[in-house]
């Protein structure tokens, strides 16, 4: 359950960004292939939000597919997993995205 | 690891087994009353046709109805007549675009810099439970000593038992208990370090906590990760935990004493690890009868050349 580590950090930045604001949303971006399930992730944020600036905040988590580009034949093709190959059937390509594991932003209340 | 929200404190303690001296490395859980269920209506999102959303009508709504720029420093009212949903405030965004696992990454390329300075080796490894980890440690230990100091961090959820087999071979070894969590993060091994204290141009194995599923994620500092697949486990272990098995380096089969006695094909095996690695070395060792340890020992040896230079030792 590596997500609630991951809950945490996210909960560190987003806390540490606010400078003392309140946290209302916060946006992340997790890739296919980063090896982090969002669900688990959007499980534990609000317990581990408790109790600091981000408690109540929405987790707006925003997938990104998995892309990369075959050394082989130069193809850019989707990768929806760890075991996809290149239709030309080489096994040696880099990936391009799917691996992001980031917070973009928040949004904090201001004084009205 | 979460100084904000004090919720990772699993209990993760930290054993210096030579001393017997014993210190918390993050706080204990919370209370009691800290459940990790999760309500109906606290922020969280909801599920429909298969994909995830997190307040997604109030996401779009913001796409329609808001004018002004989010990046600016100051707020706009909103007119709360169209706004029907959770506008009392007025709000500004902040553009983060921060890696979430950067303050591990950060303590682990300390720990790099720290291993580089003193010409030290450090290996990562990750297998099952039951792979055979501390067993090959044992083995390096009674073989290698002779030639190169060795230290050794231990990681298990709970108890001293792998670390006290680890004394008991002969090297120094500091046991981090992770308590509930599944995976040892660098600011364990940074603080096991200044534990251990292990010496200049030495060899230190991060024994991981057995799992191959979370420590893929963090990185501890390490010259490489080391998976340990055993002869008991399924052929298509790589495909099943693949990535882990595309973060090694190297992949050692263990316990190839008992393939006379198993279906266990190593054809099929390290097909499948080709598969997911195209680039990872292969070594076939039996940690029980010695077969095969000294294609590891001279791969052990090649990597501290490579790290050396890489150090620009």
């Amino acid at each position: 359950m590596h997500e609630l580590s991951i809950a945490c950090s996210i909960v560190e930045l987003a806390s540490q960004a606010a400078e003392g604001g309140v946290v209302r949303r916060v946006t992340i971006e997790i890739g296919k292939l980063s090896g982090v399930e969002p669900e688990a992730i959007a499980f534990c944020f609000p317990e581990v939000a408790r109790g600091t600036p981000v408690e109540g905040a929405a987790l707006d988590i925003r997938e990104v597919e998995a892309e990369a580009r075959c050394d082989i034949c130069g193809a850019e093709f989707f990768t929806p997993d760890m075991l996809s190959a290149c239709p030309c059937g080489s096994l040696h390509f880099k990936r391009l995205r799917g691996e992001e594991l980031n917070v973009k932003s928040i949004e904090i209340e201001e004084p009205a | 690891m979460c100084a904000s929200c004090g919720c990772q404190g699993q209990g993760t303690t930290m054993t210096n087994l030579q001393t017997g001296a014993s210190a918390e490395i993050a706080p204990p859980p919370h209370g009691a009353d800290h459940s990790h269920g999760v309500g109906e209506g606290d922020g969280l999102g909801h599920f429909h046709d298969g994909h995830y959303h997190v307040h997604d009508e109030q996401h779009h709504a913001h796409g329609r109805d808001h004018a002004h720029e989010h990046e600016h420093g100051h707020a706009h009212p909103h007119d709360s007549s169209h706004h029907a949903h959770a506008h009392e405030h007025p709000y500004r965004q902040i553009d983060i675009e921060a890696r979430i696992l950067a303050k591990n990454d950060a303590i682990a390329a300390k720990c790099r810099a720290w291993f580089a300075g003193r010409e030290i080796l450090a290996l990562n490894l990750v297998s099952s439970p039951g792979a055979g980890k501390t067993m090959l440690l044992e083995r390096a230990i009674a073989d290698l000593s002779g030639e190169l100091p060795l230290f050794v961090i231990e990681g298990d959820q709970a108890t001293s038992n792998d670390g006290e087999r680890i004394r008991a071979a002969g090297a120094p070894v500091v046991q981090v208990n992770t308590g509930t969590g599944c995976h040892l993060d660098a600011e364990m091994i940074a603080r096991a370090l200044a534990e251990l204290k292990p010496s200049v141009g030495s060899l230190v194995f991060i024994e991981n906590v057995g799992n191959l599923v979370c420590p893929a994620l963090f990185d501890l500092g390490e010259h490489a990760k080391v998976v340990i697949f055993s002869t008991t486990e399924g052929e298509d272990k790589p495909l099943k935990y693949p990535h882990m098995f595309s973060a090694a380096k190297v992949v050692i089969f263990n316990k190839i004493d008992l393939l006379p006695h198993l279906d266990f094909s190593m054809e099929r095996a390290r097909e499948n690890i080709r598969r997911v690695n195209s680039d990872a070395e292969i070594i076939e060792v039996s940690a029980r009868d010695g077969a095969g340890l000294s294609a590891f020992y001279q791969w052990l040896f090649a990597q501290r050349t490579v790290a050396e230079r890489l150090s620009g030792i």
